[in-house]
Parts: structure tokens; C-alpha cells; sequence
């Protein structure tokens, strides 16, 4: 392997796939807009899906954009993106990454759901990408949360185990799927 | 084969009624009191009848049993914890003696299995334990037809009467505690149902299980426990949205012992509905197997501890 003492994130091999989902207002020269900060901060655009005839609810374009890039670059792109005002839906790996559903039980309002989802995001190195929340007794009584999460799939075992222990930590139980029991 | 039984609980007795249609004969019976040994063949039905009317199955003592003139013991007592004791130690006198031994009971195999098999290699006789995982599904029968080697992992639902809970909790909506009185009132779950519904039960056979992988090296306590107690309802309606379901599941791999409530297809293999148990094994050249079938029951463990004693040579 070569020295990397020039300093340089980009070298060989060390390139992953991702794809962000934007939201774009219907104006001229708002996709260029966006696609700037991408390669402005290292990224290399592989495709882009400008859905223009599929406008959501607000009025907006979905936009999916592929692009590489080496991973220690990502957060700095969704970060340039965000700071130039666009729109991001959904940052993450995807053509590595799997989605896989977990159920937190327990608490969750009281012990703070959205701190236990931010938690489980930085511990797990995953993107939750939908919630589901059953609280048939109440917010303060125990309840139910589907968590569906993007996850790289090398690294699922290693998400599982850090998700037990956010949960672990906040006195809630998972319920995890089970690997190999769909065979 | 001429059988000694220890135990004359449900597996016990169905086991005595079942014998002779199997081609063996019962010698020796007791319970944790009383015992009759009949050289020439004991008389089933009276001997189960006395039991009935609360007098014990019959006049000797239970240590007269380890003196008949038995080719099986088949140890049918009340699986424990920890030691195992008395089945350990009921195993270890008949290996001592050159017999075979048919397990029934959990406790040995789950938690002194190096020791058991230390002693077999001693002896003339040999252990089997099918019924211990699984009642009447051919389980053990199927990894040693697979060689244990190429077997990679067992998966499945070894406990019928957390599998009915949830099962119900699912169809109809209804709550834990509401679910576990109905199962009680149908006698699927006993009045402690703890060791049912804490995972125990369950963990046990998943330990058996990793120590036929590995030749031995699991005990209870190396086994990671979850049960079904802090499964809501609204846990199980969530699952449903993504075609999913909540089943107790263990695992048991070269690695360790897992068992807990996880998510499986609504419509997958394992998602057997109310007290029906399934094994999944999966091998290195064969794909996956699944076993399914009745895991518990008096004349169905029967059945698979009447099946090792056919397993089993002359001595």
C-alpha cells in the first residue's frame, strides 16, 4: 500500500457508492444549483433521475442522484448541499446497503425517541429511513416503534449489536429480524 | 429391549403404554416414590391405574430399579437446572452398569453434557436424547443423518406454548397477560408458565442443540435468554405493516446460544401458528432443512424416545 502523506482522501479503492434524494423547486436552474456542492467537495456524479413529472405534495421535484465518492467525503457533501439551501430527503449508501426492519418496545416517548433514533444513527453508522409509532395506551405508556434502517451490508451484525446497546441504555427492548430465517 | 422408566409423568407413561407397539417391554417403572420391577415384563395398564388412584405405581422402591434387568433406562423425570441432579445422576448409575441410557430430560444433556459424554466413552452403553429437543419431530435423528460437521446452524420455535401466545396476541389483537389466562384455561400454558414464556424452555433445547455441533462446550448459562413478556401487541401490529411477525426464536450456531423474540415473514417457514413447533437446520452442502411437527405432548415425545431405544444397539 502506498504512504498517505500528501494528505489526500481519495485513493484507489477507498471510493464507495451513494445516493442522496433531493427535493427541488420547479425553477430554472435549481438542479445545476444542486449539483454544484456535490462536485465542489470530491464527489463524482454517476446518474441523475429528474422525476419532473412526479411533484410531491409540496409542490417540489424529487431528484435522485448517484454519485461516488470516498466515504470520509460524504458528510462534507450533505453538508455543502444543505448549506447551499437544497433540499435533502435521504443521504446514504445504497448500492453497498440493505434495509432492514427492527422494533424498539418500551418507553420510547418518555426516554426520547428522537434521541434514541439519533443514537442509534451515529452508534449503528445507519440511516433511518422510516418510523412507524404504535402507542395504543398512550405516549406515556409502553409503546411500539418500527424502525426501518439503511444499513451497509457488511456491517450488519455490528448495527444490531450497537442498536441493542442504545436500547440497552434507555431500558428498551428490540426485536430484531432474523438473519438467514427467510432461507 | 427391555426398558426401565424413570418418571411416570406424561412422557413417562405414554412411553410404558407405547412400548410393547414398538417391539419392547417394560421392566421396571418409578416415580419420585414408589416402583414396580417385573423381570418377565410389568403389567402396563395396572400399574398406570394405581398411579391414576394416587398410590404411586406400585409397592417398591425406586432404587430397586437401578437392580432390574434392564437393556434402557429411559430417564423421564422432571428436567432441572444447575446439576440436573437427580437425572444426572440416574444416567451416570445406568452408564456405570454398561446400559443404555434414553433421555426425556433436558438437564443433563443441556447442562452436564461433556460429563455425560466422558462417561459414555466409558461404558458399554450409549445415550440418546431425541426427545429433548422437539418432542416428536426427528430433530437430533436429522443433523447425525447430516453429519453434525455440515451442519451450520439450527434455527426455529422450540417452545409451543410462547408460540400460541404470540400467535393469538397477532390474530386477534389481544394483549400478553389477556392471552396467557386463555392459554392457561386450554392448559397450552402450565400454571407457572414462567420457563415457557421467559425463553428457559426454549434456551434449553438450543443449548442441546450447540453441543451436538460442537461436541459440548454450552451450559445454560452461556446461552443469551430474551422471552416473550415485554412483547406488546402494538409491537406485533407494527410487524404486520411490513408483512412481518414476532415469533420466539432460538438460534443455535458453533458460536453460541441465542434465543429472543425476533422478526420473521408473516408467511415464512417459521412462522408456524399456535402451539406447532419447526427447526430449521441449515447445512453447508444442502441448503436449509425444515422440520415441523407436534413439540410436546406425553404419547408424542413418546414416540421419538421409542425411536432411539430402536436406534440403539444390542448390547
Amino acid at each position: 500500500m502506498t504512504d498517505e502523506t500528501d494528505g489526500d482522501a481519495e485513493t484507489d479503492g477507498g471510493v464507495r457508492a451513494y445516493t442522496v434524494r433531493l427535493e427541488l423547486v420547479d425553477e430554472p436552474g435549481e438542479l445545476l444549483r444542486a449539483l454544484r456542492p456535490i462536485a465542489d467537495n470530491g464527489g463524482n456524479l454517476l446518474s441523475i433521475h429528474h422525476q419532473r413529472g412526479n411533484i410531491t405534495p409540496r409542490g417540489h421535484i424529487p431528484v435522485e442522484v448517484d454519485l461516488e465518492c470516498p466515504p470520509d467525503r460524504f458528510d462534507g457533501i450533505v453538508d455543502a448541499l444543505r448549506d447551499a439551501g437544497v433540499n435533502v430527503i435521504q443521504a446514504g449508501e445504497e448500492r453497498y446497503g440493505e434495509e432492514v426492519n427492527v422494533v424498539l418496545v418500551g418507553r420510547l416517548v418518555e426516554t426520547d425517541l428522537s434521541g434514541t433514533l439519533e443514537a442509534i444513527e451515529a452508534d449503528a453508522e445507519a440511516a433511518v429511513v422510516d418510523l412507524s409509532l404504535a402507542a395504543p395506551d398512550g405516549i406515556d405508556e409502553t409503546s411500539s416503534a418500527r424502525v426501518r434502517l439503511a444499513v451497509d451490508s457488511g456491517r450488519i451484525d455490528e448495527a444490531f449489536s450497537a442498536v441493542r446497546s442504545v436500547a440497552d441504555e434507555r431500558d428498551l427492548s428490540v426485536v430484531e429480524p432474523l438473519p438467514g430465517g427467510d432461507a | 429391549m427391555r426398558l426401565a422408566i424413570l418418571g411416570a409423568g406424561a412422557v413417562g407413561r405414554s412411553v410404558a403404554e407405547l412400548a410393547g407397539e414398538y417391539g419392547h417391554e417394560v421392566v421396571a417403572i418409578a416415580d419420585s416414590s414408589t416402583a414396580t420391577v417385573d423381570e418377565v415384563g410389568i403389567d402396563v395398564s395396572s400399574v398406570l391405574a394405581s398411579k391414576d388412584a394416587g398410590e404411586g405405581v406400585g409397592s417398591g422402591d425406586p432404587e430397586a430399579v437401578f437392580d432390574s434387568d434392564y437393556d434402557v433406562l429411559i430417564e423421564a423425570t422432571p428436567t432441572t437446572l444447575g446439576d440436573a441432579e437427580p437425572g444426572f445422576s440416574h444416567v451416570v448409575r445406568a452408564l456405570e452398569d454398561d446400559r443404555h441410557v434414553v433421555l426425556a430430560n433436558k438437564g443433563p444433556v443441556a447442562e452436564r453434557y461433556e460429563e455425560l459424554r466422558d462417561l459414555e466413552a466409558a461404558s458399554a452403553g450409549s445415550i440418546r436424547f431425541e426427545a429433548t429437543v422437539g418432542g416428536a419431530i426427528p430433530v437430533l435423528s436429522t443433523i447425525e443423518d447430516c453429519t453434525p460437521e455440515s451442519v451450520t446452524a439450527v434455527r426455529g420455535v422450540l417452545n409451543g406454548t410462547a408460540n400460541f401466545i404470540l400467535t393469538r396476541m397477532a390474530a386477534e389483537g389481544l394483549g400478553y397477560e389477556h392471552v396467557l389466562g386463555e392459554a392457561q384455561d386450554l392448559g397450552v400454558a402450565e400454571a407457572d408458565p414462567t420457563f415457557d414464556v421467559d425463553g428457559t424452555d426454549a434456551a434449553l433445547k438450543f443449548v442441546i442443540l450447540a453441543n451436538v455441533l460442537s461436541d459440548g462446550g454450552f451450559s445454560l448459562e452461556d446461552a443469551e435468554v430474551d422471552g416473550i413478556q415485554n412483547v406488546p401487541g402494538s409491537a406485533l401490529e407494527l410487524a404486520a405493516e411490513d408483512g412481518r411477525t414476532i415469533r420466539l426464536i432460538g438460534e443455535a450456531t458453533r458460536e453460541g446460544v441465542r434465543v429472543g423474540p425476533r422478526l420473521v415473514p408473516e408467511n415464512g417457514a417459521l412462522a408456524v401458528t399456535g402451539t406447532r413447533n419447526i427447526v430449521q437446520i441449515e447445512t453447508r452442502n444442502a441448503g436449509s432443512l425444515h422440520n415441523s411437527g407436534r413439540g410436546a405432548g406425553g404419547p408424542e415425545t413418546a414416540t421419538a424416545v421409542l425411536s432411539d431405544v430402536g436406534r440403539l444397539p444390542e448390547l
